[in-house]
């Protein structure tokens, strides 16, 4: 579904990713992994657009979409949450969600008619599916940060995404709400089919739910591979796992 | 067409404030009338630019630009042709919103104060042009004894016309803020980043804002020469630009009427202080620091901060 292929790109002298590879095929549940400094958020800012890359190229769905702009990609059929919270914090959740719905309604330009009474349904349907329907019309800037972190997920998840890139989804967490957190991936990803991609500081999380792992190293591309292979391999135990 | 969008109680006091507005004239003095008018054409105009700059968080800070160009364009074509008025009156907002797409189609590749910056520029050009174009515009005198068909052509049947335009645009805009387009203006007000990864196509959406703001100053421009009957190129000069701005924070800029009540007290501060001294903006210049530091969401926004608890507190008390 996803191929990214020998990718580079530098800030200046800097390369934050290089000779880059990855492949996810489609239903599939991918995790990047990686020290910090890695590559991993640069990758995904490279792969919605928000960054250009150098060379090389990104394939969704057999089209190079590299150089992009992101509301092209997002379009289609890519969205993504950020490591960073990064929500609507004005709106109420309810709108934070629906502006996504109404974005991939394509009705985001219309005037008419008042946007309350629209996509009511699929905005609480997925409010409803990440267990945020109690606190809709609280505004979203007044949430706790975990529930913000979900927030981030359900407007991704407004955009109907083909492939769902989660950028660090349980980052800053409690071990409880990470555990919520894992169970909502694992239920979008095996009961909604949906194909995922993330990255995640947490190696129990990582190999328990990806069904492939790509390690990331000083911007490189190690391995990507089953998890119980990655866990073998020598030169990911040297580089990230500690070794011996 | 407005289920859910207004409530009851304020309909029932826009009604009672839209009735008193409709018996005055007759009563009044007029020099109030005059005023009164005056302060729903700024109205107009303030509300125009708060759609972006309020609720776009898009720094339109040359907007005077599209109020004058909307005032030339229908002056001119009365003064200068004879084509029916009604023309005059659609060319008028047209050519705004003209300007607006063009000085908003380079001004949207920048952002937040470059944008701004880039528009004064770009806004002055105009300005400049009006200015000298004696020709054609008359330059600084401007163009004066516009004729007005019978049905405007009193203070008091003008003053109606301009309430009556004032209340259509209102509801246009309040309904353009409430639709789809308004919500995802307010999105990429708050995160314009995240905004472009759900899909929006930020630029091309802040573009259109523009267009229909600068359409709105376009009737607002309109609605002066109706009143006024004559144009001048200060109503393109960036000083006009800045007081526009102004009644948006002092009214406050993230409410819906705040402008109004910030033009209101603008031009109200200019005709009253200004009897006693022509440095009525001083006293100005002193409201605005009591503003920043005791009202930093404007006038409408304290009040509406004010009555919004007790509004919740009694609707807690009847739930239980």
């Amino acid at each position: 579904m996803l191929q990214v292929e020998a990718v580079d790109k530098s800030f200046g002298d800097f390369m934050a990713v290089c000779q880059a590879n990855l492949r996810v095929e489609n239903g599939e549940l991918v995790a990047v992994i990686g020290p910090n400094g890695a590559g991993k958020t640069t990758l995904f800012n490279l792969i919605t657009g928000h960054l250009w890359p150098d060379s090389g190229k990104i394939i969704f769905k057999g089209e190079d979409i590299s150089g992009l702009p992101p509301y092209q990609i997002c379009k289609k059929g890519i969205a993504r949450s950020f490591q960073i919270v990064n929500i609507f914090p004005r709106l109420t959740v309810f709108g934070n969600v629906q502006v996504a719905v109404l974005s991939q309604q394509r009705r985001s330009s219309d005037l008419f008619p008042p946007a309350q009474n629209l996509a009511t349904e699929e905005t609480n349907a997925i409010l409803k599916s990440v267990g945020l329907s109690a606190k809709a019309t609280n505004i979203a800037g007044s949430l706790s940060h975990g529930d913000q972190k979900i927030l981030e997920m359900a407007i991704a998840l407004g955009n109907e995404p083909e492939l769902l890139i989660l950028d660090e989804p349980t980052a800053g967490m409690s071990p409880e709400e990470t555990a919520a957190t894992l169970g909502l991936i694992k239920n979008l990803a095996g009961t909604q089919g949906l194909t995922i991609l993330f990255c995640e500081h947490d190696m129990d999380v990582v190999f328990s739910i990806a069904q492939s792992i790509m390690v990331m190293h000083q911007g490189r591309t190690l391995i990507q591979a089953k998890p119980e292979e990655v866990r073998e391999n020598r030169e990911v135990q040297e580089a990230y796992l500690g070794g011996e | 067409m407005f289920r859910g969008i207004i409530d009851l109680k304020s309909l029932w006091a826009i009604g009672a404030i839209f009735f008193i507005l409709l018996i005055l004239p007759p009563i009044l003095p007029r020099f109030y009338t005059y005023i009164l008018a005056l302060i729903f054409v700024t109205s107009l105009l303030a509300m125009s630019l708060n759609l972006v700059l309020g609720h776009g968080m898009i720094f339109q800070f040359h907007h005077g630009v599209f109020y004058g160009v909307g005032a030339y364009t229908v002056a001119l074509m009365l003064a200068k042709t004879s084509l029916p008025i009604w023309v005059g009156f659609v060319a008028g907002p047209v050519a705004a919103a003209v300007v607006g797409l063009l000085i908003g189609w380079f001004c949207v590749r920048l952002t937040r104060l470059y944008f701004g910056m880039l528009q004064i520029s770009l806004g002055s050009l105009i300005w400049a042009i009006v200015f000298r174009w004696y020709s054609f515009t008359g330059g600084d005198d401007g163009i004066h004894g516009i004729p007005m068909p019978p049905f405007i052509s009193s203070l008091n049947s003008a003053y109606y016309f301009i309430l009556i335009v004032l209340v259509i645009c209102m509801i246009a805009l309040y309904l353009i803020l409430k639709s789809p387009f308004g919500s995802t203006l307010e999105a990429i007000r708050d995160n314009p980043q995240r905004c472009e990864a759900v899909g929006v196509n930020v630029r091309r959406h802040q573009l259109m804002a523009i267009v229909i703001a600068t359409f709105f100053a376009g009737i607002a421009g309109v609605l002066f020469v109706v009143l006024e009957r004559s144009v001048f190129p200060d109503l393109l000069f960036w000083v006009l630009s800045l007081e526009i701005c102004i009644m948006c924070l002092l009214g406050g800029w993230f409410t819906f009427a705040g402008p109004m009540l910030g033009a209101a007290i603008m031009v109200a501060l200019r005709t009253f202080v200004g009897i006693f001294t022509e440095y009525w903006t001083l006293i100005l210049g002193v409201i605005l620091i009591l503003l920043i530091f005791f009202l930093p969401e404007g006038v409408m926004g304290y009040f509406l901060e004010i009555f919004k608890p007790q509004a919740k507190e009694g609707a807690e008390r009847r739930g239980e």
